[in-house]
């Protein structure tokens, strides 16, 4: 490459912070395989979405002064989730209305604010990967991702390029898995009903794996195929593109 | 209509324990979204249509008072009256008085969402007057007094079986041994029955879909062609509606009409759309000798000009309940008055007050479909945070989401800090799950538990290990 290698800012997200750790370093091992120099800043915890969603603006604003100030310095921030993404890019700027010169600042980083397969594929072009994984899956399209990020095409572009693996689409891939942050939990009866539905989706397919780019879904959706007993394997599709499946998938030993 | 949006959970969970209602919830989400999409796939200009539509309806709220006056000029003209009700008990009032003055014993009602909103079929049985609902499933529901559970389907939540069981109920002047399985069968009874009340009513009610300024014409569109007897047969005809339903012109009218039944039921246009304008004329050979139009305002103008002010635009289609995945689990009664789903859980708090209302914007995964298949591309997801937002800065959710809330924040605001908290919480989490890679049962996570397994944590957090990765490699 002539340019200088494009300076990513990577927002690991609190549940892949949390939860799921190896979802980062497949995001970081596709990022740099690519090319990309990554930065991972301290100074990082949430997005500030469960705030956001409850109504507390104060919270949601003060959280989103934090992500601006850490991640304004990259030529791009990264982000492992869909729903994250849509937050710093669709939202964000909405806190600041009445204070312009944030505002600006908030536009300006969502402007270069990605989801990672959008990144990969949109900006960086990526054309394929180096990976394998054997089993077919299925792919969930996380709400926030698909509707306000338009992440589609992109992992399944990139999924094609992974030997021995083939994709199986879902009647309801597009359908919400019930998980919506708090809703989740404030609501779970509902939640249940609605984690049924998608689960009935992915075994209709006859799928041995379930993907998807949002680690609240596949939490989601994990805890409902175990539940049932399902030996359906659950992984972010970053561990499958990044060839980091040797751990156990998402509720698996 | 008492309303039960106070008891949304428990309404929630009656109705997923219903399998008749789950049922027909099954094939209300297999069957309307995909005759909208087969629908929209067939007409490549949808979307065009929709900004269109959208831009007709903003313009509308912009000059509503504009085009109000001009409607009540033309309908005055065309020796029809407009009637201005502030609330819902005025709207009872004057369509009461209205149907005293014509000394009306029976009132047949085309399908209102107005006339629920404001009660006024119990309005007019308190006072003596019978309202014949003449819509089959406003009918049905009127006979098992029940509201409405779909703003274009009113009995979608029945089977039936059902209906079968309330007409054996109601009608017995037929044979008690009389087969009501076909669908068919059904609709013969309700015709049979209906046929007396239409020709035997004083005066005949109706909704709008529209109200044209340019003209003072009234737009109603409905599938079974009851809306036309019930506006011509009587001697008056009664139209309540709200009062943004007004649109500028009649192409404007047309233009809309191209994307309601395509959103609603995926028609390229309703079976019977029907524009009536004013009383019967000399010379006319059928209509009405009376013309009243009652506006009913209800709460609407506060809306204007608020976040709430896009909601305006609705044209109740009916597209986002049929793709909500919460309408989908819970049905229309969960919602517990008369509007539901997305645009029901923005609309009822402002018509009865979020303090009545208060679980409808918040049970929502803000999936943003809603937003998605809205004809006139209304941004539900950011009205319900809206009405969230409005709920926290006024101290109504839960206090222990509230003190939840906090302290999560307080820590998500302080890096350091939060760093300091979660590191061994996720530890000793994942030190717990490690064996099974699973939680069956959590404490404090029982609504996660109730109905899912919760995946266990790694036990050591990404930035942790990240700081501990030597020389930029994992």
């Amino acid at each position: 490459m002539s340019s200088p290698p494009p300076n990513v800012g990577l927002f690991v997200t609190c549940l892949v912070d949390l939860m799921r750790p190896v979802v980062g370093f497949a995001a970081v091992k596709l990022l740099e395989d690519a090319g990309c120099v990554v930065s991972v800043p301290a100074a990082q915890t949430c997005c500030g979405q469960p705030a956001y969603n409850a109504g507390d603006q104060t919270d949601a604003r003060a959280i989103a002064r934090q992500v601006i100030a850490a991640f304004e310095g990259f030529d791009y921030v990264v982000v492992p989730s869909g729903s994250c993404a849509g937050m710093i890019r669709v939202h964000f700027p909405g806190l600041f209305a009445g204070d312009a010169p944030m505002a600006g600042r908030a536009r300006a980083l969502g402007e270069r604010t990605f989801e990672l397969t959008q990144f990969l594929r949109d900006v960086l072009q990526v054309p394929d990967v180096e990976a394998e994984y054997i089993g077919t899956a299925t792919y969930h399209d996380g709400c926030a991702g698909l509707r306000e990020m338009g992440v589609k095409e992109q992992p399944r572009a990139l999924l094609a390029a992974v030997r021995g693996l083939e994709l199986k689409e879902g009647g309801e891939a597009e359908i919400c898995c019930g998980f919506g942050g708090l809703f989740c939990v404030k609501y779970p009866d509902i939640s249940g009903r609605i984690v049924d539905g998608k689960v009935d989706d992915v075994l209709a397919t006859g799928a041995d794996t379930l993907l998807g780019g949002d680690l609240g879904c596949l939490l989601n959706v994990a805890g409902r195929l175990k539940r049932r007993g399902s030996d359906v394997r659950v992984r972010h599709v970053a561990e499958v593109l990044a060839g980091m499946t040797d751990g156990p998938p998402i509720g698996d030993p | 209509m008492e309303a039960t949006t106070r008891n949304f959970e428990r309404n929630a969970r009656k109705a997923l324990a219903d399998t008749k209602l789950q049922e027909a919830l099954a094939r209300l989400s297999h069957g309307f979204p995909a005759k909208r999409r087969q629908a929209i796939a067939r007409l490549p200009e949808f979307e065009a249509l929709r900004d269109a539509a959208r831009d007709i309806r903003n313009d509308v709220l912009e000059n509503l008072d504009f085009y109000l006056e001009r409607f009540e000029t033309r309908v005055g003209e065309r020796g029809g009256q407009v009637h201005w009700a502030r609330d819902a008990a005025e709207a009872r009032s004057l369509v009461l008085k209205i149907c005293q003055d014509a000394g009306a014993r029976t009132v047949t009602k085309s399908k209102s969402m107005i006339g629920e909103e404001i009660a006024i079929n119990e309005h007019l049985e308190a006072n003596g007057i019978t309202p014949v609902e003449t819509d089959l499933g406003e009918y049905i529901i009127q006979i098992r007094r029940e509201p409405p559970s779909h703003l274009i389907a009113p009995a979608i939540h029945l089977s039936k079986g059902q209906v079968a069981e309330s007409f054996k109920e109601k009608h017995g002047q037929f044979p008690k041994d009389r087969s009501l399985e076909e669908p068919r069968a059904l609709l013969d009874e309700a015709r049979t029955v209906l046929r007396e009340s239409f020709l035997e009513a004083d005066v005949g009610m109706t909704g709008a879909n529209m109200l044209v300024a340019e003209t003072g014409t009234v737009v109603v569109v409905t599938n079974e062609g009851n809306a036309d007897l019930t506006m011509s047969l009587p001697r008056v005809h009664i139209v309540i509606a709200s009062l943004e339903k007004v649109v500028p012109t009649l192409d404007d009218a047309a233009t809309l009409l191209r994307v309601l039944a395509r959103s609603a039921t995926g028609q390229e246009i309703s079976v019977y759309t029907t524009f009536s304008t004013g009383p019967r004329r000399p010379g006319d050979l059928d209509g009405p000798e009376a013309f009243h139009v009652v506006l009913l305002d209800n709460g609407r103008t506060t809306m204007l000009g608020s976040e709430l002010h896009e909601m305006l635009r609705c044209i109740r289609c009916g597209a986002c309940l049929n793709e909500c995945p919460i309408y989908r689990a819970v049905g229309g009664h969960a919602y517990g008055w008369v509007y539901s789903g997305p645009m029901g859980a923005v609309l009822t708090p402002v018509l009865i007050g979020i303090e009545h209302a208060g679980d409808l914007p918040n049970a929502s995964t803000l999936c943003g479909k809603c937003e998605d298949v809205c004809p006139v591309r209304i941004p539900l997801p950011r009205m319900l945070r809206h009405w969230r937002q409005r709920q926290f800065e006024g101290n109504q959710s839960s206090a222990a989401s509230r003190y939840g809330l906090k302290a999560w924040a307080f820590l998500a605001r302080r890096p350091a800090l939060y760093r300091l908290a979660v590191g061994p919480a996720v530890a000793v989490l994942g030190m717990l799950g490690r064996r099974r890679g699973r939680f069956r049962r959590l404490p404090l996570a029982g609504g996660w538990t109730a109905s899912r397994d919760l995946p266990a944590p790694a036990g050591r957090t990404f930035l942790a290990l990240w700081r501990k990765r030597p020389a930029g490699r994992p």
